[in-house]
Protein backbone atom coordinates (compact mmCIF):
# COMPACT_ATOMS: atom_id res chain seq x y z
CA UNK A 1 0.00 0.00 0.00
CA UNK A 2 2.92 2.19 -0.70
CA UNK A 3 2.66 5.62 -2.99
CA UNK A 4 5.62 5.19 -5.54
CA UNK A 5 6.02 6.11 -9.02
CA UNK A 6 3.12 3.90 -10.16
CA UNK A 7 0.70 6.87 -9.35
CA UNK A 8 3.02 8.73 -11.95
CA UNK A 9 2.69 5.84 -14.48
CA UNK A 10 -0.57 5.62 -13.99
CA UNK A 11 -1.41 9.23 -14.37
CA UNK A 12 0.36 8.92 -17.90
CA UNK A 13 -1.45 5.94 -18.87
CA UNK A 14 -5.07 7.89 -17.60
CA UNK A 15 -4.10 10.85 -20.22
CA UNK A 16 -3.02 8.26 -23.07
CA UNK A 17 -6.03 5.91 -22.52
CA UNK A 18 -8.47 9.36 -22.60
CA UNK A 19 -7.06 11.46 -25.03
CA UNK A 20 -7.07 8.02 -27.34
CA UNK A 21 -10.93 7.90 -26.24
CA UNK A 22 -11.40 11.58 -27.16
CA UNK A 23 -9.77 11.61 -30.51
CA UNK A 24 -10.64 7.96 -31.94
CA UNK A 25 -13.26 6.67 -29.83
CA UNK A 26 -16.00 8.43 -29.01
CA UNK A 27 -16.79 10.85 -32.11
CA UNK A 28 -17.09 8.13 -34.34
CA UNK A 29 -19.54 6.16 -32.14
CA UNK A 30 -20.92 9.11 -31.36
CA UNK A 31 -21.34 10.15 -34.80
CA UNK A 32 -23.07 6.80 -35.89
CA UNK A 33 -25.43 7.33 -33.35
CA UNK A 34 -26.53 10.50 -34.32
CA UNK A 35 -26.53 9.86 -37.66
CA UNK A 36 -29.00 6.54 -37.16
CA UNK A 37 -30.86 8.91 -35.22
CA UNK A 38 -31.22 11.43 -37.57
CA UNK A 39 -32.50 8.60 -40.43
CA UNK A 40 -34.63 7.19 -37.74
CA UNK A 41 -36.12 10.27 -37.04
CA UNK A 42 -36.95 10.81 -40.48
CA UNK A 43 -38.23 7.57 -41.52
CA UNK A 44 -40.49 8.10 -38.93
CA UNK A 45 -41.87 11.56 -40.47
CA UNK A 46 -41.64 10.14 -43.80
CA UNK A 47 -43.87 6.95 -42.12
CA UNK A 48 -46.40 9.70 -40.62
CA UNK A 49 -46.59 11.80 -44.07
CA UNK A 50 -47.54 8.56 -45.83
CA UNK A 51 -50.39 7.43 -43.76
CA UNK A 52 -51.58 11.14 -44.19
CA UNK A 53 -51.37 11.19 -47.90
CA UNK A 54 -52.93 7.62 -47.63
CA UNK A 55 -55.85 8.95 -45.68
CA UNK A 56 -56.34 12.12 -47.43
CA UNK A 57 -56.12 9.53 -51.02
CA UNK A 58 -58.28 7.58 -49.42
CA UNK A 59 -61.29 10.24 -48.33
CA UNK A 60 -60.92 11.71 -52.26
CA UNK A 61 -61.78 8.02 -53.59
CA UNK A 62 -64.39 7.69 -51.41
CA UNK A 63 -65.32 11.46 -52.76
CA UNK A 64 -64.81 10.75 -56.33
CA UNK A 65 -66.68 7.49 -55.71
CA UNK A 66 -69.59 9.12 -54.63
CA UNK A 67 -69.57 11.85 -57.04
CA UNK A 68 -69.27 9.13 -59.73
CA UNK A 69 -72.46 7.45 -58.56
CA UNK A 70 -74.07 10.60 -58.29
CA UNK A 71 -73.23 11.27 -61.66
CA UNK A 72 -74.01 8.18 -62.94
CA UNK A 73 -77.15 7.96 -61.36
CA UNK A 74 -78.30 11.03 -63.13
CA UNK A 75 -77.55 10.29 -66.28
CA UNK A 76 -79.55 7.15 -66.11
CA UNK A 77 -82.06 9.40 -64.85
CA UNK A 78 -81.75 11.84 -67.68
CA UNK A 79 -81.26 9.21 -70.17
CA UNK A 80 -84.80 7.21 -68.51
CA UNK A 81 -86.64 10.79 -68.82
CA UNK A 82 -84.94 11.12 -72.33
CA UNK A 83 -86.42 7.74 -73.24
CA UNK A 84 -89.59 8.00 -71.89
CA UNK A 85 -90.09 11.67 -74.13
CA UNK A 86 -88.57 9.70 -77.39
CA UNK A 87 -91.35 6.92 -77.18
CA UNK A 88 -93.88 9.40 -76.06
CA UNK A 89 -92.59 11.86 -79.20
CA UNK A 90 -92.40 8.36 -81.20
CA UNK A 91 -96.19 7.50 -80.22
CA UNK A 92 -97.32 11.25 -81.07
CA UNK A 93 -95.54 11.10 -84.39
CA UNK A 94 -97.10 7.87 -84.96
CA UNK A 95 -100.64 8.48 -84.32
CA UNK A 96 -99.81 11.77 -86.18
CA UNK A 97 -98.42 9.85 -89.17
CA UNK A 98 -101.49 7.18 -88.83
CA UNK A 99 -103.84 10.12 -88.74
CA UNK A 100 -102.20 11.41 -91.71
CA UNK A 101 -102.28 8.31 -93.87
CA UNK A 102 -106.15 7.42 -93.05
CA UNK A 103 -106.85 10.83 -93.96
CA UNK A 104 -104.79 10.55 -97.01
CA UNK A 105 -106.10 7.54 -97.88
CA UNK A 106 -109.80 8.95 -96.97
CA UNK A 107 -109.45 11.70 -99.10
CA UNK A 108 -108.42 10.17 -102.14
CA UNK A 109 -111.17 7.36 -101.21
CA UNK A 110 -113.63 10.32 -101.22
CA UNK A 111 -111.72 11.70 -104.44
CA UNK A 112 -112.28 7.93 -106.30
CA UNK A 113 -115.82 8.36 -105.27
CA UNK A 114 -116.56 11.43 -106.55
CA UNK A 115 -114.59 10.49 -110.25
CA UNK A 116 -117.26 6.89 -110.20
CA UNK A 117 -119.86 9.29 -109.20
CA UNK A 118 -119.38 11.87 -111.78
CA UNK A 119 -118.35 8.98 -114.11
CA UNK A 120 -121.40 7.20 -113.45
CA UNK A 121 -123.26 9.92 -113.91
CA UNK A 122 -121.93 11.12 -117.12
CA UNK A 123 -121.94 7.34 -118.31
CA UNK A 124 -125.53 7.44 -117.16
CA UNK A 125 -126.53 10.23 -118.86
CA UNK A 126 -124.70 9.37 -122.00
CA UNK A 127 -126.75 6.35 -121.32
CA UNK A 128 -129.82 8.43 -120.88
CA UNK A 129 -129.04 10.54 -124.03
CA UNK A 130 -128.31 7.29 -125.98
CA UNK A 131 -131.87 6.14 -124.89
CA UNK A 132 -133.80 9.12 -125.83
CA UNK A 133 -131.53 9.33 -128.53
CA UNK A 134 -132.68 6.04 -129.68
CA UNK A 135 -136.34 7.16 -128.41
CA UNK A 136 -136.18 10.79 -129.89
CA UNK A 137 -134.16 9.78 -132.76
CA UNK A 138 -136.81 10.35 -135.08
CA UNK A 139 -138.50 14.12 -134.03
CA UNK A 140 -135.83 15.26 -131.49
CA UNK A 141 -132.65 16.80 -133.11
CA UNK A 142 -129.42 15.37 -131.01
CA UNK A 143 -127.18 18.37 -131.15
CA UNK A 144 -130.31 20.53 -129.78
CA UNK A 145 -130.95 18.47 -127.15
CA UNK A 146 -127.59 17.42 -125.62
CA UNK A 147 -127.06 20.93 -125.24
CA UNK A 148 -129.91 21.06 -122.64
CA UNK A 149 -129.29 17.70 -120.99
CA UNK A 150 -125.83 19.06 -120.73
CA UNK A 151 -127.27 21.97 -118.54
CA UNK A 152 -129.24 19.56 -116.65
CA UNK A 153 -125.98 17.51 -115.47
CA UNK A 154 -124.64 20.53 -114.21
CA UNK A 155 -127.17 21.76 -112.66
CA UNK A 156 -127.40 18.32 -110.70
CA UNK B 1 -1.72 -21.40 -1.98
CA UNK B 2 1.79 -23.00 -0.30
CA UNK B 3 5.27 -21.37 -0.94
CA UNK B 4 7.63 -24.24 -1.83
CA UNK B 5 9.00 -25.81 1.04
CA UNK B 6 8.30 -24.07 3.83
CA UNK B 7 4.82 -23.73 6.13
CA UNK B 8 2.42 -21.44 5.20
CA UNK B 9 0.30 -19.63 7.74
CA UNK B 10 -2.97 -17.61 6.75
CA UNK B 11 -1.44 -14.71 7.48
CA UNK B 12 1.34 -15.22 5.36
CA UNK B 13 -1.20 -16.16 2.76
CA UNK B 14 -3.04 -13.25 3.15
CA UNK B 15 0.49 -10.84 2.64
CA UNK B 16 1.38 -12.31 0.25
CA UNK B 17 -2.17 -12.15 -1.61
CA UNK B 18 -1.83 -8.31 -0.86
CA UNK B 19 1.86 -7.73 -2.34
CA UNK B 20 2.25 -6.08 -5.28
CA UNK B 21 5.01 -7.40 -7.98
CA UNK B 22 7.53 -4.51 -7.32
CA UNK B 23 10.41 -3.67 -8.90
CA UNK B 24 12.46 -0.55 -7.70
CA UNK B 25 15.41 1.14 -6.48
CA UNK B 26 17.21 -0.33 -3.28
CA UNK B 27 18.89 2.38 -1.36
CA UNK B 28 22.70 1.44 -1.32
CA UNK B 29 23.96 -0.93 1.85
CA UNK B 30 20.65 -2.04 2.22
CA UNK B 31 21.23 -6.49 2.98
CA UNK B 32 19.07 -7.96 1.10
CA UNK B 33 16.83 -11.19 1.68
CA UNK B 34 19.57 -13.07 0.62
CA UNK B 35 22.23 -11.55 2.58
CA UNK B 36 23.28 -9.67 -0.17
CA UNK B 37 24.17 -6.10 0.31
CA UNK B 38 23.22 -3.69 -2.12
CA UNK B 39 26.53 -2.04 -4.50
CA UNK B 40 27.25 1.84 -4.10
CA UNK B 41 24.63 3.76 -6.51
CA UNK B 42 21.86 1.63 -5.43
CA UNK B 43 20.46 -1.09 -7.17
CA UNK B 44 17.08 -1.80 -9.39
CA UNK B 45 15.55 -4.98 -8.72
CA UNK B 46 12.32 -6.97 -8.03
CA UNK B 47 11.57 -6.86 -4.58
CA UNK B 48 11.24 -9.61 -2.41
CA UNK B 49 8.80 -8.89 0.57
CA UNK B 50 7.69 -6.27 2.73
CA UNK B 51 11.29 -4.74 3.95
CA UNK B 52 13.12 -4.48 0.24
CA UNK B 53 9.38 -3.16 -0.64
CA UNK B 54 9.45 -0.36 2.08
CA UNK B 55 13.18 0.11 1.74
CA UNK B 56 12.64 1.12 -2.19
CA UNK B 57 10.21 4.01 -0.92
CA UNK B 58 8.76 5.97 -4.01
CA UNK B 59 11.30 5.04 -6.49
CA UNK B 60 9.44 1.90 -7.11
CA UNK B 61 6.73 0.72 -9.20
CA UNK B 62 3.84 -2.01 -8.78
CA UNK B 63 4.75 -3.31 -11.91
CA UNK B 64 1.45 -5.74 -11.71
CA UNK B 65 -1.32 -3.17 -10.79
CA UNK B 66 0.25 -1.00 -13.49
CA UNK B 67 0.34 -3.94 -16.29
CA UNK B 68 -2.81 -4.92 -15.67
CA UNK B 69 -3.77 -1.13 -15.50
CA UNK B 70 -2.27 -0.60 -19.20
CA UNK B 71 -3.26 -4.04 -20.57
CA UNK B 72 -6.94 -3.51 -19.62
CA UNK B 73 -6.45 -0.02 -20.76
CA UNK B 74 -5.22 -0.94 -23.99
CA UNK B 75 -8.53 -3.58 -24.11
CA UNK B 76 -10.91 -1.24 -23.70
CA UNK B 77 -9.37 1.19 -26.82
CA UNK B 78 -8.95 -1.73 -29.26
CA UNK B 79 -12.40 -3.14 -28.59
CA UNK B 80 -14.28 0.61 -29.06
CA UNK B 81 -11.69 1.94 -31.60
CA UNK B 82 -12.79 -1.50 -33.25
CA UNK B 83 -16.48 -0.35 -33.08
CA UNK B 84 -15.85 2.95 -33.49
CA UNK B 85 -14.44 1.78 -36.97
CA UNK B 86 -17.70 0.38 -38.05
CA UNK B 87 -20.50 2.10 -36.12
CA UNK B 88 -22.51 3.02 -38.67
CA UNK B 89 -25.82 4.53 -39.35
CA UNK B 90 -27.12 1.34 -40.15
CA UNK B 91 -28.72 -1.24 -38.16
CA UNK B 92 -26.08 -2.43 -35.72
CA UNK B 93 -25.72 -5.90 -34.07
CA UNK B 94 -24.37 -7.75 -31.67
CA UNK B 95 -21.12 -6.07 -29.87
CA UNK B 96 -21.42 -2.84 -32.11
CA UNK B 97 -24.97 -2.48 -30.06
CA UNK B 98 -24.05 -3.82 -26.40
CA UNK B 99 -20.93 -0.87 -26.74
CA UNK B 100 -23.21 1.81 -28.61
CA UNK B 101 -25.79 1.02 -25.94
CA UNK B 102 -22.30 2.19 -22.86
CA UNK B 103 -21.87 4.92 -25.07
CA UNK B 104 -25.57 5.87 -25.12
CA UNK B 105 -25.91 5.51 -21.54
CA UNK B 106 -22.50 7.20 -20.70
CA UNK B 107 -23.96 10.50 -22.75
CA UNK B 108 -26.82 10.40 -21.06
CA UNK B 109 -25.58 10.57 -17.76
CA UNK B 110 -23.45 13.43 -18.80
CA UNK B 111 -25.89 15.17 -20.14
CA UNK B 112 -28.18 14.88 -17.69
CA UNK B 113 -25.32 16.25 -15.32
CA UNK B 114 -23.03 18.85 -16.85
CA UNK B 115 -24.81 21.39 -18.59
CA UNK B 116 -21.69 22.58 -20.47
CA UNK B 117 -19.71 22.71 -23.84
CA UNK B 118 -17.25 20.42 -22.94
CA UNK B 119 -15.69 17.76 -25.47
CA UNK B 120 -13.68 16.79 -22.89
CA UNK B 121 -16.14 15.32 -20.48
CA UNK B 122 -18.05 12.67 -22.51
CA UNK B 123 -15.10 10.81 -23.29
CA UNK B 124 -13.13 11.12 -19.99
CA UNK B 125 -16.39 9.64 -18.34
CA UNK B 126 -16.21 6.28 -20.74
CA UNK B 127 -13.04 6.03 -20.15
CA UNK B 128 -13.26 6.15 -17.02
CA UNK B 129 -16.15 4.31 -16.42
CA UNK B 130 -15.17 1.19 -18.81
CA UNK B 131 -11.38 1.44 -17.35
CA UNK B 132 -12.48 1.17 -13.80
CA UNK B 133 -15.28 -1.92 -14.51
CA UNK B 134 -12.50 -3.58 -16.21
CA UNK B 135 -10.14 -3.13 -13.42
CA UNK B 136 -12.88 -4.02 -10.99
CA UNK B 137 -13.61 -6.91 -13.40
CA UNK B 138 -10.47 -8.64 -12.22
CA UNK B 139 -11.62 -9.00 -8.40
CA UNK B 140 -13.88 -11.76 -9.94
CA UNK B 141 -11.59 -14.05 -11.13
CA UNK B 142 -10.78 -16.82 -8.34
CA UNK B 143 -7.91 -14.86 -6.18
CA UNK B 144 -5.74 -17.75 -6.46
CA UNK B 145 -5.55 -18.37 -10.16
CA UNK B 146 -3.39 -15.90 -11.79
CA UNK B 147 -0.77 -15.93 -8.96
CA UNK B 148 -0.46 -19.46 -8.93
CA UNK B 149 0.13 -19.73 -12.42
CA UNK B 150 2.38 -16.13 -12.47
CA UNK B 151 4.79 -18.24 -9.08
CA UNK B 152 4.46 -21.43 -11.76
CA UNK B 153 6.08 -19.09 -14.01
CA UNK B 154 8.58 -17.78 -11.76
CA UNK B 155 6.89 -14.74 -11.11
CA UNK B 156 7.01 -14.59 -7.04
CA UNK B 157 3.92 -11.72 -6.45
CA UNK B 158 0.92 -10.97 -8.44
CA UNK B 159 -1.66 -8.74 -7.61
CA UNK B 160 -4.41 -8.57 -10.36
CA UNK B 161 -7.45 -6.38 -9.13
CA UNK B 162 -5.41 -2.78 -9.86
CA UNK B 163 -7.88 -0.97 -8.18
CA UNK B 164 -7.12 -2.56 -5.12
CA UNK B 165 -4.08 -0.43 -5.51
CA UNK B 166 -4.36 3.07 -4.18
CA UNK B 167 -1.38 4.35 -6.51
CA UNK B 168 -4.00 3.08 -9.55
CA UNK B 169 -7.26 4.98 -8.07
CA UNK B 170 -5.25 7.91 -6.62
CA UNK B 171 -3.20 8.48 -10.11
CA UNK B 172 -7.11 8.19 -11.66
CA UNK B 173 -8.16 10.94 -9.11
CA UNK B 174 -5.35 13.57 -9.70
CA UNK B 175 -5.59 13.38 -13.45
CA UNK B 176 -9.11 14.25 -12.21
CA UNK B 177 -8.31 16.71 -9.38
CA UNK B 178 -5.97 18.21 -12.40
CA UNK B 179 -8.67 18.83 -14.55
CA UNK B 180 -10.86 20.20 -11.67
CA UNK B 181 -8.32 22.95 -11.40
CA UNK B 182 -7.92 23.72 -15.06
CA UNK B 183 -11.10 24.00 -15.75
CA UNK B 184 -12.11 26.04 -12.66
CA UNK B 185 -9.46 28.69 -13.50
CA UNK B 186 -10.02 28.27 -17.14
CA UNK B 187 -13.76 29.47 -16.47
CA UNK B 188 -14.03 31.33 -13.48
CA UNK B 189 -10.70 32.93 -13.76
CA UNK B 190 -10.49 35.01 -10.75
CA UNK B 191 -13.94 33.92 -9.46
CA UNK B 192 -12.14 30.94 -8.37
CA UNK B 193 -9.90 32.11 -6.23
CA UNK B 194 -12.80 34.24 -5.10
CA UNK B 195 -15.01 31.40 -4.64
CA UNK B 196 -11.92 29.98 -2.18
CA UNK B 197 -11.41 32.84 -0.43
CA UNK B 198 -15.11 34.26 -0.14
CA UNK B 199 -17.09 31.64 0.82
CA UNK B 200 -18.88 30.43 2.86
CA UNK B 201 -18.65 33.74 4.95
CA UNK B 202 -18.66 36.35 2.55
CA UNK B 203 -16.47 39.18 4.39
CA UNK B 204 -12.65 40.36 4.09
CA UNK B 205 -11.95 39.28 7.96
CA UNK B 206 -12.44 35.31 7.03
CA UNK B 207 -10.56 35.09 4.29
CA UNK B 208 -7.96 32.83 5.89
CA UNK B 209 -10.83 30.63 7.46
CA UNK B 210 -12.54 30.24 4.56
CA UNK B 211 -9.50 29.84 2.69
CA UNK B 212 -8.41 27.02 4.99
CA UNK B 213 -12.22 25.20 4.48
CA UNK B 214 -12.52 25.69 1.14
CA UNK B 215 -8.91 24.12 0.18
CA UNK B 216 -9.69 21.14 2.68
CA UNK B 217 -13.17 20.86 0.92
CA UNK B 218 -11.88 21.16 -2.66
CA UNK B 219 -8.82 18.45 -1.01
CA UNK B 220 -11.20 16.05 -0.12
CA UNK B 221 -12.82 15.46 -3.57
CA UNK B 222 -9.99 13.93 -5.30
CA UNK B 223 -9.30 11.72 -1.88
CA UNK B 224 -12.59 10.52 -2.09
CA UNK B 225 -12.92 9.48 -5.26
CA UNK B 226 -9.75 7.42 -5.49
CA UNK B 227 -9.62 5.97 -2.05
CA UNK B 228 -13.62 5.36 -1.83
CA UNK B 229 -12.71 3.02 -5.36
CA UNK B 230 -9.74 1.48 -3.40
CA UNK B 231 -11.39 0.96 -0.12
CA UNK B 232 -14.35 -0.62 -2.01
CA UNK B 233 -12.53 -2.97 -3.94
CA UNK B 234 -9.20 -3.41 -1.50
CA UNK B 235 -11.80 -4.48 0.97
CA UNK B 236 -13.81 -6.69 -1.45
CA UNK B 237 -10.33 -8.18 -2.60
CA UNK B 238 -10.14 -9.31 1.13
CA UNK B 239 -13.13 -11.38 1.65
CA UNK B 240 -12.29 -13.21 -1.38
CA UNK B 241 -9.20 -14.03 -0.02
CA UNK B 242 -10.37 -14.78 3.54
CA UNK B 243 -12.64 -17.11 1.75
CA UNK B 244 -10.15 -18.29 -0.36
CA UNK B 245 -8.48 -19.30 2.85
CA UNK B 246 -11.68 -20.33 4.49
CA UNK B 247 -11.03 -23.59 2.05
CA UNK B 248 -7.93 -24.64 3.81
CA UNK B 249 -9.44 -25.17 7.02
CA UNK B 250 -10.56 -28.44 6.63
CA UNK B 251 -13.06 -30.13 4.56
CA UNK B 252 -16.45 -29.36 6.69
CA UNK B 253 -15.26 -26.16 5.49
CA UNK B 254 -15.55 -26.57 1.65
CA UNK B 255 -19.00 -26.46 1.13
CA UNK B 256 -19.78 -23.52 3.00
CA UNK B 257 -16.53 -21.73 1.69
CA UNK B 258 -18.23 -22.34 -1.84
CA UNK B 259 -21.18 -21.06 -1.14
CA UNK B 260 -19.93 -17.73 0.36
CA UNK B 261 -17.72 -17.68 -2.65
CA UNK B 262 -20.46 -17.98 -4.65
CA UNK B 263 -22.60 -15.64 -2.94
CA UNK B 264 -19.92 -12.57 -2.10
CA UNK B 265 -18.86 -12.93 -5.82
CA UNK B 266 -22.73 -12.15 -7.47
CA UNK B 267 -22.96 -9.80 -4.82
CA UNK B 268 -19.60 -7.97 -6.03
CA UNK B 269 -20.81 -7.99 -9.76
CA UNK B 270 -23.19 -5.37 -8.11
CA UNK B 271 -20.16 -3.52 -6.30
CA UNK B 272 -17.62 -3.28 -9.20
CA UNK B 273 -19.93 -1.74 -11.31
CA UNK B 274 -21.72 0.51 -8.84
CA UNK B 275 -18.65 2.06 -7.81
CA UNK B 276 -17.02 2.32 -11.67
CA UNK B 277 -20.38 4.03 -11.98
CA UNK B 278 -19.95 6.23 -8.85
CA UNK B 279 -16.38 7.13 -10.04
CA UNK B 280 -17.27 7.98 -13.29
CA UNK B 281 -20.38 10.48 -12.09
CA UNK B 282 -18.65 12.00 -9.44
CA UNK B 283 -15.72 12.87 -12.20
CA UNK B 284 -18.52 14.32 -14.13
CA UNK B 285 -20.52 16.02 -10.64
CA UNK B 286 -16.64 17.65 -9.79
CA UNK B 287 -15.46 18.87 -13.10
CA UNK B 288 -19.69 20.65 -13.67
CA UNK B 289 -19.20 22.17 -10.33
CA UNK B 290 -15.66 23.49 -11.62
CA UNK B 291 -17.50 24.91 -14.68
CA UNK B 292 -20.02 26.75 -12.58
CA UNK B 293 -19.44 30.34 -11.90
CA UNK B 294 -21.18 31.33 -9.00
Amino acid sequence: MNINLTIIGQILAFIAFVAFCMRYVWPPILAAMEERQQKIADGLAAADRASHDLELAQKEAVDRLSEAKKEAASIVEAANKRAATVVDEAKVAAVAEADRVKELASAEVEREKAQAKEQLLTQVSALAIAGAEKVLAAEIDADKHAALLEQLVKEQ
Amino acid sequence: MAAAGQEQTVSDYIVHHLTNLTYGKLPEGFERYDGETVAAGGQWTFAHGADEIAAMGFNAIHVDSLGWSIGLGIIFCALFRWVAVRASAETPSGLINFIEMIVEFIDNQVKDTFHGNNKLIAPLSLTIFVWVFLMNLMDLIPVDVVPELMMLAGVEYQKIVPSTDPNITMGMAIGVFVLMLFYSIKVKGFGFVKELTMNPFNHWAFIPVNLFMEVVGLLAKPFSLGLRLFGNMYAGEMIFILIAALFSAGIFWLLPAALLQIGWAIFHILVITLQAFIFMVLTIVYLSMAHEDH
